[in-house]
């Protein structure tokens, strides 16, 4: 029920007084509503929920959870650095 | 497509998985509350992919199911009317009601309508001017704005031919009843990443301080889960209390403030009766005076309806998480997604259709692979007996 699905944004007009898109979901283009999301223009990123723009997806947030992964890689080649040269270091 | 299928990385979530089992030094037991989370990681295998000590229970968020029977009865007794345009999401149409479902009254000439969106009802309703068009207002929080949006608009535009039946729950007061039960297992929470992008996190906050939890408010995405999972075990290791947000791409801890300002011009709280738990203060929501005339159940004088559950089903408990969907009796004999007996088989968002669904049918479900993360839940066959 609460499902939401990001989409593209490519059109903004305004009906009944209201802002509305046109939004791309990997090529299937539905109509939404973006008055929740005053700062939804062409080109950027929203979550979708029964015709409704909830939040603009936020790119740089977006990236995190993969920098935290690389970084936890990084970690792994210095724990197994570290373990290889104490390897070297013993008698 | 963007935003989602490097969530679905299995590369990605099996360095999560291996930092979860880094950390983790005792048992612990986190509550995902939103069904939708629920279906995702029955769906995909996340907890067989967990090591022993974390276990996941399922709450109560799948507004399908905690929609109450009588309130299934008066839509189903609104949709038989001759001068009703009876306009639903889609999941709400199979939900049993005492005797009948929405899908039979449009099998026997009721004109009952999916939309995708309750915008399109305003639609029907200037189409049809002679006939009234009721939405089934059905959801948590992040439909809320979507609903209120249409009652706000149909006031603006003198759309009179249209009303909603309402049936609105809120998340944080049926996250407190939860751990105010004295018989609760719940140590952390995955909070429900919609509907926080909606209200924002600040009302768990206190939450979170009252009753002593971490609270990860996170997606839906198997990488999300198991991020989800992996901050709230952190938090749990260092004995940390309070709401860390896991979905910053699409939550702010204020949420949106012209969807929470649209909510109440439109909406005000009140008690709600959820299916499968009873009623619970202040967890619902119902159209403000102004807006009253839009009521569908004033507008068609359906009274108490009286509905009996069935005895056998545990459901309750299930979306406490209390019990698991196999230890209920019925579970995938009398009860199945076919024949629901109780809340949490009616929907493919339940706990129990979600294991169903998924073939969980005995406790000592053997991992079967769905931790593929590869989009292909896998089947185990169905017993034959």
């Amino acid at each position: 029920m609460c499902l939401g699905i990001p989409g593209r944004v490519v059109e903004t007009f305004i009906e009944h007084d209201v802002m509305m898109g046109k939004v791309d979901f990997g090529g299937v283009f539905k109509q939404v509503c973006l008055n929740l999301t005053p700062d939804a223009e062409v080109g950027k990123y929203v979550i979708v929920h029964v015709g409704f723009a909830l939040q603009v997806i936020d790119e740089s947030e977006a990236e995190k959870v993969f920098e935290f992964l690389q970084h936890m890689d990084d970690l792994q080649e210095l724990r197994a650095g570290e373990e290889d040269a104490n390897v070297e270091g013993a008698p | 497509m963007k935003f989602q299928a490097e969530y679905r990385d299995l590369v990605a979530a099996k360095k999560l998985q291996r930092a979860i089992g880094e950390i983790v030094t005792q048992p612990w037991t986190i509550m995902e509350v939103c069904g939708g989370q629920t279906h995702t990681i029955v769906r995909y295998g996340i907890d067989e992919l967990l090591p022993d000590e974390v276990e996941l229970v399922h709450g109560p968020g799948c507004p399908v199911c905690v929609t109450p029977l009588e309130l299934i009865d008066k839509a189903i007794e609104i949709a038989s009317c001759d001068d009703v345009i009876f306009c639903s999401f889609g999941d709400m149409l199979r939900v049993p009601g005492s005797r009948h479902d929405l899908f039979e009254i449009k099998a026997s000439g009721g004109d009952v309508r999916i939309v995708y969106s309750p915008l399109d009802c305003l639609k029907v309703a200037e189409q049809n001017p002679d006939r009234t068009v009721v939405f089934f207002a059905v959801g948590f929080e992040t439909t809320a704005p979507a609903n209120a949006m249409a009652v706000w608009q149909a006031k603006k535009r003198r759309i009179d031919n249209f009303a909603v039946l309402v049936s609105h729950v809120l998340v944080p007061p049926a996250m407190e009843s939860i751990l105010s039960s004295p018989n609760h297992r719940v140590q952390g929470f995955l909070g429900a990443g919609h509907v926080c992008s909606v209200m924002g996190y600040e009302d768990y906050e206190p939450l979170a301080t009252r009753y002593q939890v971490p609270i990860v408010v996170t997606g839906f995405e198997p990488v999300d889960l198991l991020e989800g999972i992996y901050r709230c075990v952190r938090m749990l290791e260092q004995g940390k209390i309070g709401v860390d947000n896991q979905y910053a791409r699409a939550v702010k801890r204020e949420g949106s403030r012209v969807a929470q300002g649209l909510i109440k011009e439109v909406f005000e709280v009140t008690d709600r009766k959820w299916r499968g738990i009873g009623t619970i203060p202040h967890s619902g929501f119902r159209l403000r005076s102004e807006y009253e005339r839009f009521d569908a159940e004033q507008r068609f004088a359906v009274g108490d309806v009286q509905v009996r559950e069935s005895s056998k089903c545990i459901s309750g408990m299930v979306l406490q998480g209390i019990h698991k969907p196999h230890e209920c009796p019925a579970f995938g004999k009398e009860c199945t997604p076919e024949h629901p007996l109780g809340a949490t088989m009616v929907s493919s968002e339940g706990a129990c259709a979600a294991y169903y669904n998924y073939g969980r049918l005995l406790e000592s479900h053997q991992p079967s692979c769905s931790s593929t993360l590869a989009g292909k839940p896998a089947i185990v066959p169905l017993p034959t007996d």
